[in-house]
């Protein structure tokens, strides 16, 4: 595909990189991907990403063991900026866990086959962001011990949750998100864990995948309403992953601080969400192909796609980056016009640059057909993306709340050592349960590549 | 080997495509059978219309789930802010119905997807320790590559001999008998 290139999108090219490598069958399907788990021999590899990413989970115990010895005072918020790294973090997980969803379910509901290869993993990624999510609200309550006092439950103090409260939406949209992802990655996984009981040799692994399949069989009758099932979460999850970033939005647009009262909010956090989201999974899938060799499964096709996905919701997240500005000056709101300043010359201006930077400016290269064919260039594009939507939080979350009202009320946020070492060590924890992840549980969906197969198969006939 | 009637589950003929064992299904119905199953290591289209399978009730369990979540969610809302912990403020309206909303949604979904996926494990009959078809070898590939089909021997029409040599006349790549233990 050098010289003489032919016009994107056209059949030759969707010829020449299909969703799925040539010459597949059924058995093929099924050898390859279950071999990952079964009889490949763990490499040194694995090992050594496995150690980095578990000594960095280890930090992040030690960080909050201290935080819960010490108290939230070992971060760097104070008043004003009581929020800080905590929910910058919170807020950036939450998000990257959007993609998953998106093509777990959306994709499905409009059906696109080229989800099929990398559904399984971008869930299990929403499933480990959301835990890594989780962490933030819970130990930046100072006390998580309490933490259950967020849910309704009937208390001796006859105290209830406050239900106008976001916070308490916010409760509500995050646990419900975890579960029912959970539930439709679990749901998807009953065939291939069966796959992988009638093809595991040892007898412990036939054991622990046995139970885990639950008996499944395979009956037209199960597939039947098995069938029904995951299109009507597919069909939940839709709306489901739109309103949890709409309600994590809620967080700080139902408050009155200049820069967060805006109706703009959820659209645009929804888009950043997908954005930051796509970012993720091609930073996983690209490392993850070349490590199992999925080249043949995990094609120049999707990269291509998942580039374009990050073009399109990049786009829609400038447009809200220039509403934003355009509205705080055309609403006259002097503390509005002052904070849409600070952004452009305040103490935090370098951060918001970044963020145009990462966000708005360099993912535009995407445009160019060579550069999204080119995977090293994908893979730094999809991390400088994954930065550009931290910054975005950090400048949401920091800026705001530095400069609210009145001067008297002004303030600066440094985050401490202790911020790096919990943020980077979600991280580790991330990295930790994806190592786990490829190596017990299939990372494509082998009941829906055999569909593929079949498919494909047809349309050659 | 030859089992005694009593002892035998079924018949199981198993197949090298989805398109032989949807023709297969559909000659097994001509022929009067009715208690059959297929076994396929991925959902077939045309399969289960060809087994006269019509509509399931997980929809409907969905929809009982989402609307008692829903429901359930908004009157509680509406009895913890209105009677059990009622709070003047400001003499703002108890019933902020606005402000449940998107509990009330989250919560319907929850109801929903719960429902959608245990009932349909209920109704599946999953978790099931074992089943008969398992003490056949093969079965293994019922999993990966290959497609079964079963006449069970509660069907008024099974003969052991008479039903093996029927599916035997649909080209299979094997005819197993199952035992019942």
């Amino acid at each position: 595909m050098s010289a003489g290139q032919p016009p994107l999108d056209s059949p030759e090219i969707r010829r020449l990189t299909p969703v799925l490598g040539p010459g597949h069958t059924f058995g093929s399907i099924s050898d390859k991907i279950s071999s990952i788990v079964l009889t490949r021999p763990t490499s040194f590899g694995w090992f050594a990403g496995f150690a980095i990413a578990f000594s960095l989970t280890a930090v992040m115990t030690i960080a909050i063991g201290w935080l819960i010895i010490k108290g939230v005072g070992i971060w760097g918020i104070n008043i004003p900026i009581g929020w800080g790294f905590a929910i910058v973090n919170f807020v950036w997980w939450i998000g990257i866990g959007h993609a998953g969803t998106l093509i777990s379910a959306i994709l499905f509901l409009l059906n696109q086959k080229w989800r099929t290869s990398i559904n399984r993993f971008a869930e299990a990624m929403t499933l480990f962001a959301v835990a890594c999510a989780g962490i933030f609200p819970l130990i930046h309550t100072g006390r998580p011990w309490m933490a259950y006092y967020m849910f309704p439950y009937p208390s001796t103090m006859g105290l209830w949750p406050q239900f106008r409260s976001p916070l308490i939406w916010d409760v509500f949209a995050v646990s419900t998100y975890g579960t029912v992802s959970l539930l439709f990655w679990f749901v998807g996984l009953i065939p291939d864990l069966a796959t992988l009981r009638d093809r595991a040799l040892s007898k412990p692994k036939q054991i622990i995948y046995g139970i885990l399949a639950m008996g499944w069989r395979g009956s037209v009758r199960h597939w039947h309403r098995y069938q029904s099932a995951y299109l009507l979460l597919a069909g939940l999850a839709t709306p489901l992953v739109l309103s949890v970033h709409t309600v994590v939005s809620f967080d700080f647009a139902i408050a009155i601080v200049p820069g967060w009262h805006t109706t703009i909010f959820p659209p645009y956090f929804v888009a950043g969400a997908i954005y930051s989201g796509f970012a993720m999974v091609l930073s996983i899938a690209i490392p993850l192909r070349k490590a199992y060799g999925l080249e043949d499964f995990i094609t120049m096709r999707h990269l291509d796609n998942m580039a374009k996905v990050m073009l399109a919701t990049g786009l829609i997240v400038a447009y809200g980056y220039f509403f934003e500005f355009f509205l705080s000056l055309y609403s006259g709101n002097k503390f509005d016009v002052f904070l849409v300043q600070q952004r452009l010359h305040g103490p935090y201006a370098h951060f918001y640059y970044a963020l145009i930077l990462c966000n708005i400016l360099l993912p535009q290269s995407l445009w160019s057909y060579k550069l999204r064919h080119n995977v090293v260039f994908l893979f730094v594009m999809s991390i400088v993306v994954n930065i550009g939507m931290w910054l975005e939080r950090f400048v949401i979350v920091v800026i705001s709340l530095t400069r609210d009202f009145v001067p008297s009320a002004w303030g600066r946020y440094q985050p401490t050592v202790w911020d790096w070492a919990t943020f980077i060590g979600t991280i580790g924890m991330f990295v930790t349960l994806l190592f786990l992840f490829v190596r017990v549980l299939p990372a494509i969906s082998i009941a829906e590549m055999r569909e593929l197969v079949a498919e494909t198969s047809e349309g050659e006939k | 080997m030859q089992l005694e009637r009593s002892h035998i589950y079924g018949v199981l003929a198993e197949f090298e495509t989805p398109e032989q064992l949807t023709e297969a299904v559909k000659k097994t119905r001509e022929a009067g059978y009715r208690r059959i199953d297929a076994y396929t290591p991925f959902p077939i289209e045309g399969l289960a219309q060809a087994m006269g399978l019509k509509r399931n009730n997980v929809p409907l369990i969905t929809l009982i789930g989402g609307l008692a979540g829903g429901l359930g969610g908004f009157g509680f809302q509406y009895w913890v802010s209105a009677i059990s912990y009622a709070e003047n403020i400001g003499g703002r309206p108890l019933n902020s119905w606005p402000a449940f909303i998107p509990v009330t949604f989250e919560l319907t979904v929850l109801g929903a997807s719960l429902c959608a996926v245990f009932g349909m494990l209920a109704l599946n009959g999953l978790p099931q320790p074992h089943h008969p078809v398992f003490n056949v070898h093969r079965f293994l590939h019922a999993s990966s590559d290959r497609f079964f089909l079963l006449i069970e021997a509660r069907d008024q029409k099974f003969h052991l001999t008479d039903t093996a040599r029927f599916l035997q006349g649909l080209h299979p790549h094997h005819v197993n008998e199952v035992s019942d233990d």
